[in-house]
C-alpha cells in the first residue's frame, strides 16, 4: 500500500542556494516537487486537499525561515525534513480537532522536528497579534507602517502618497500610527 | 514631541544611516543609559516582527500563486489510496448489489417454498415463521403439500389421501384437508375397487372429516378391528400406522414424540413416524391396536416432526354427526381383536378397513 509518488526532484543544495539568493523558481520548484507527498499524507489521514495546502505551506515557510536564518544543516533530506514537518503540524491540527486515532497512516522516513513546529507555532502566534494589530489600526496608518517598516519606502514617496505637505507631519504621523500600532500589538494577550 | 524625536534617532541609528561621528556619541549614550538601550532593543525586536511579518504575508501569497497552478484535483485522485477493487465495487455500487441480492433471496426462498424443498437446512428464526406460515396454513386448511396432485395421468383424481373405516356400515375417517376441495371423492379398498362416498361431516379445527360410502356396490365390512381410545396417549408410546402414500399400501411406525402438536395445538400428537404425501387422513394406532389418531401433517421443516390430530376429536365429530342429522350416534365398535397379535398379523386385519381415498375437483 505504501505507494511513493514519483516526482522529478530538484537537488537539495539547488533549492537552498536558490532561496538564499531569493530565486522565486526555487521555491516553486520545491513546492511543486513535495506537495503530492503531502498531500498523500495529509488525505490519506482524515484530511481534505485544502488542509495538505495549509499543513504543507506552513512547513515550506518553516524551511524558508530556517533556510533564509543560515543555520539549514543538510543533515537530513529537505523532502524527509518537509514530510516530517507536515507530519508533526498534521498530529497537532489532528488532535486540536480530536480526530486523531492514535494511528497516523506513513508513507515516508522522518525526522523529529518538534523544535522546528515549536518554534513555528511561536511565530504564528505572534504574527497573528500583528495582523490582528494591523487590522485595528485602521487606514491611512496601516499603509503608512507597511509602506514604512514592511516596503521600505522612503517618507518621502510615503508624503507624496498621502499628500502630506511636508515630510515633518508625515513623521509625526507615522510616529502616532507606529505608537498606536505597539499599543494594539502589546494589549493583545 | 520628545519622545518622537528619540524615536527618530533611534530609527536613524539602526538604519544605520548616522555619520560617524553621531554614531559614536549615540553608542555612548545608550551605554550610560540603560533605559535608552532598552527602547532601542524594544524598537528593533519591534520593527524586526512587523518586517518578518511582512515577508510572512508576501511569501504566503507567492505559495498561494504557486499553489494555484497545481492541478490539485489530479494529485488528490493520484494520492487518495485506491481500496481493493472489490471495495470500490461495493461502495460504488452497494445499492444495485443490495436490491440484486434481496430479489435474488426472495426468488430462492420463493422457489424453494413453492416446490416445498425448503429444508431443515434454513436457521432456527426461519423456522420458527415458517412453521407459524404453516401453522396458520392449518387453519385455513391449506394442505397442498400433504396431498399432492396425483401425477398419473390414467387417473384424474386431483388429491389423494387415506381414510379408515370407523363402523362396518361404511362411515370413514379422513381429514378435512384431503376433501375439503372435493367436487366427489371416492374411496378404494386394499383389493383395488372403488367406492363413490360422500362427506357427511367437516371440521376444519381439528382438520377431521368423515365420509359415507354411498355406492351401492358397496357391501358391509366386516366387524372393525379395531378401537377408538378416549383418553390421551403417553408420551414414547409405540405407535404406527398405514396408509396409501403411493398405489400400494404403506406401514410406518415410530412414538408419540410430544402430546401437543405445534404452538401447542392440543389437537394434535407430534409423532415420529416417517409420513409422505398421501397419508393424511390414515389411522394412528398404538400397539395394542387401538386407533389413537388421525395421521395429518408432515412438516416440511422439522425432520421427523410429524403430527396426528387425537382420537378424541374424531369421537366428538361423531357426536356432533349424530348432533346434526338427527340420526342416532353410529355404534362403535368396542371388541379390539388386533390386541395380541404380532405387527404383520395386526396389519393383515387391518388392510380391509383402511382406504386410499380419491378427491376430484374442478380444477
Amino acid at each position: 500500500m505504501n505507494k511513493q509518488i514519483k516526482t522529478s526532484a530538484p537537488t537539495d543544495s539547488e533549492i537552498v542556494f536558490g532561496i538564499l539568493n531569493n530565486s522565486e523558481s526555487a521555491i516553486k520548484r520545491l513546492y511543486v516537487a513535495y506537495f503530492p507527498m503531502v498531500l498523500q499524507l495529509i488525505v490519506n489521514n482524515n484530511g481534505t486537499a485544502d488542509d495538505a495546502k495549509d499543513i504543507y505551506q506552513e512547513a515550506i515557510i518553516v524551511l524558508y525561515n530556517k533556510i533564509k536564518k543560515g543555520d539549514f544543516e543538510l543533515n537530513s533530506k529537505l523532502k524527509t525534513f518537509l514530510y516530517s514537518v507536515c507530519r508533526r503540524l498534521w498530529l497537532k491540527r489532528l488532535s486540536q480537532m480530536s480526530r486523531y486515532g492514535g494511528d497516523l497512516k506513513d508513507f515516508q522516513e522522518f525526522v523529529p522536528v518538534e523544535e522546528e513546529v515549536e518554534d513555528q507555532h511561536e511565530r504564528n502566534l505572534q504574527f497573528g497579534k500583528m495582523q490582528s494589530a494591523l487590522g485595528l489600526l485602521g487606514e491611512p496608518c496601516k499603509t503608512i507602517i507597511e509602506d514604512f517598516y514592511i516596503n521600505n519606502k522612503s517618507m518621502q514617496d510615503i508624503c507624496e502618497r498621502f499628500g502630506y505637505t511636508n515630510a515633518d507631519n508625515a513623521k509625526t504621523q507615522k510616529y502616532k500610527c507606529l505608537q498606536r500600532l505597539k499599543k494594539l500589538f502589546f494589549q493583545q494577550k | 514631541m520628545r519622545d518622537e524625536l528619540l524615536l527618530e534617532t533611534i530609527e536613524r541609528y539602526l538604519a544605520g544611516s548616522m555619520n560617524a561621528d553621531e554614531r559614536r556619541a549615540f553608542e555612548q549614550l545608550r551605554m550610560e543609559n540603560a533605559e535608552l538601550d532598552q527602547r532601542v532593543i524594544e524598537h528593533q525586536q519591534f520593527v524586526d516582527i512587523l518586517k518578518h511579518y511582512g515577508e510572512r504575508v508576501e511569501l504566503e501569497s507567492r505559495l498561494n500563486a504557486i499553489h494555484s497552478e497545481i492541478d490539485v484535483h489530479t494529485l488528490v485522485e493520484e494520492a487518495t489510496e485506491r481500496p481493493a477493487w472489490i471495495v470500490q465495487l461495493w461502495r460504488n455500487h452497494h445499492s444495485k448489489i443490495s436490491v440484486a441480492a434481496s430479489i435474488a433471496i426472495f426468488a430462492i426462498l420463493g422457489t424453494l417454498f413453492v416446490t416445498g424443498s425448503l429444508s431443515t437446512k434454513s436457521g432456527y428464526e426461519e423456522m420458527v415463521r415458517e412453521v407459524g406460515k404453516l401453522r396458520s396454513d392449518l387453519s385455513k386448511g391449506k394442505y397442498a403439500k400433504v396431498t399432492t396432485p396425483v401425477r398419473t395421468p390414467v387417473t384424474s383424481d386431483r388429491y389423494r389421501g387415506t381414510g379408515f373405516a370407523i363402523t362396518s356400515g361404511g362411515l370413514i375417517a379422513t381429514n378435512y384437508h384431503v376433501i375439503y376441495r372435493a367436487d366427489s371423492v371416492y374411496v378404494q379398498n386394499y383389493a383395488g375397487r372403488a367406492f363413490k362416498a360422500k362427506v357427511v361431516f367437516t371440521d376444519a379445527n381439528s382438520d377431521v372429516a368423515i365420509l359415507k360410502i354411498t355406492d351401492t356396490a358397496f357391501r358391509e365390512l366386516g366387524a372393525i378391528p379395531y378401537t377408538f381410545k378416549k383418553s390421551e396417549s403417553d408420551l414414547a408410546e409405540n405407535v404406527f400406522t398405514y396408509g396409501y402414500p403411493q398405489d400400494s399400501p404403506v406401514y410406518g411406525d415410530g412414538r408419540i414424540t410430544s402430546q401437543n402438536g405445534f404452538d401447542n395445538d392440543s389437537v394434535d400428537y407430534q409423532i415420529s413416524v416417517p409420513l409422505n404425501p398421501g397419508n393424511s387422513g390414515g389411522p394412528l394406532l398404538d400397539s395394542r391396536g387401538n386407533i389413537i389418531g388421525i395421521v395429518k401433517a408432515k412438516q416440511a421443516q422439522m425432520e421427523g416432526a410429524h403430527f396426528a390430530s387425537k382420537s378424541s376429536y374424531l369421537l366428538a365429530a361423531l357426536d356432533s354427526l349424530a348432533a346434526d342429522s338427527n340420526s342416532k350416534k353410529p355404534a362403535l365398535n368396542s371388541k379390539n381383536t388386533l390386541s395380541g397379535l404380532s405387527r404383520p398379523l395386526q396389519i393383515k386385519k387391518l388392510q380391509n378397513y383402511v382406504f386410499l381415498v380419491k378427491v376430484y375437483a374442478k380444477n
